[in-house]
């Protein structure tokens, strides 16, 4: 199934993309999909304790699993204000 | 066309939008539940404004760049919304933050909180700011002279009861 990734902030800068498709196996996790980013960037792995993540823009733990057209987010620190 | 109370958008803020979004907020007497005015009962109007500094960890600011994952913004400003109403149930939030490119002076983010009495206005102002700052899915993009820095603050994690009961306490300091 596949997936959209959307990337904020300097994450975006690390990835080069704003917006990343990618496919992954059914019953996969958010966890799952950043441990296949942070293979294709290493430098992503820095941000393994501070990173948010979402789905559908609703706030997720890492350990949710996913399905097939979800919007996955990868947050870093946030610095609204 | 009353400003909406919650928003996130690149149009320059302004305290009279901000004033004029929570005075038409809805009041809490049921019969005035869709009111478009104060209803009377609110003594406390209380306004924050966020301005870009020109300086920044000894850093010269030259213009900041702000970028956010827009729908969930909004709905971490519903969250605190509903955060404030539990806390101070007497209290209205509106909340307008701006996104895109800000010079120096210019706003970033617009509150204003209205209540019965003072006190609850000054706090659920405080509140919000603070709480912004910790759930809000936006970043600061900063440069400076000679250089340019991704600003980041907090993990985001809206349930995590340890930062809303330190907003909660910094806001009734």
């Amino acid at each position: 199934m596949r997936v959209t990734v959307r990337l904020f902030a300097r994450l975006r800068d690390i990835t080069g993309a704003s917006e990343l498709a990618r496919d992954v196996a059914p019953g996969a996790t958010i966890g799952d999909v950043w441990r296949q980013l942070v293979g294709e960037f290493p430098e992503l792995a820095s941000y393994e304790r501070s990173l948010s993540s979402a789905i559908n823009a609703d706030y997720a733990r890492m350990d949710q699993v996913i399905g097939d057209g979800d919007e996955i987010a990868f947050l870093p620190p946030v610095s609204g204000g | 066309m009353t400003p909406p109370l919650l928003a996130i958008g690149r149009d320059p803020l302004a305290l009279d939008r901000i004033a004029a979004a929570v005075a038409a907020s809805p009041g809490t007497d049921p019969s005035t539940s869709s009111g478009q005015v104060p209803d009377g009962r609110d003594g406390a109007v209380v306004t924050f404004l966020g301005l870009v500094r020109n300086h920044n960890l000894g850093r010269s600011v030259r213009y900041l760049e702000y970028e956010a994952y827009e729908p969930l913004a909004l709905k971490a400003f519903e969250r605190i919304a509903s955060e404030i109403g539990a806390r101070w149930p007497s209290a209205r939030l509106a909340l307008h933050h701006r996104i895109g490119k800000l010079l120096v002076g210019e706003a970033s983010i617009a509150i204003a909180t209205r209540s019965p009495h003072r006190g609850d206005a000054y706090a659920a102002c405080r509140y919000a700011i603070e709480r912004v700052k910790q759930i809000a899915p936006i970043w600061k993009h900063e440069f400076f002279d000679g250089g340019e820095v991704w600003i980041e603050g907090a993990t985001a994690n809206p349930d995590d009861q340890q930062a809303r009961a330190e907003a909660e306490r910094i806001a009734c300091a």
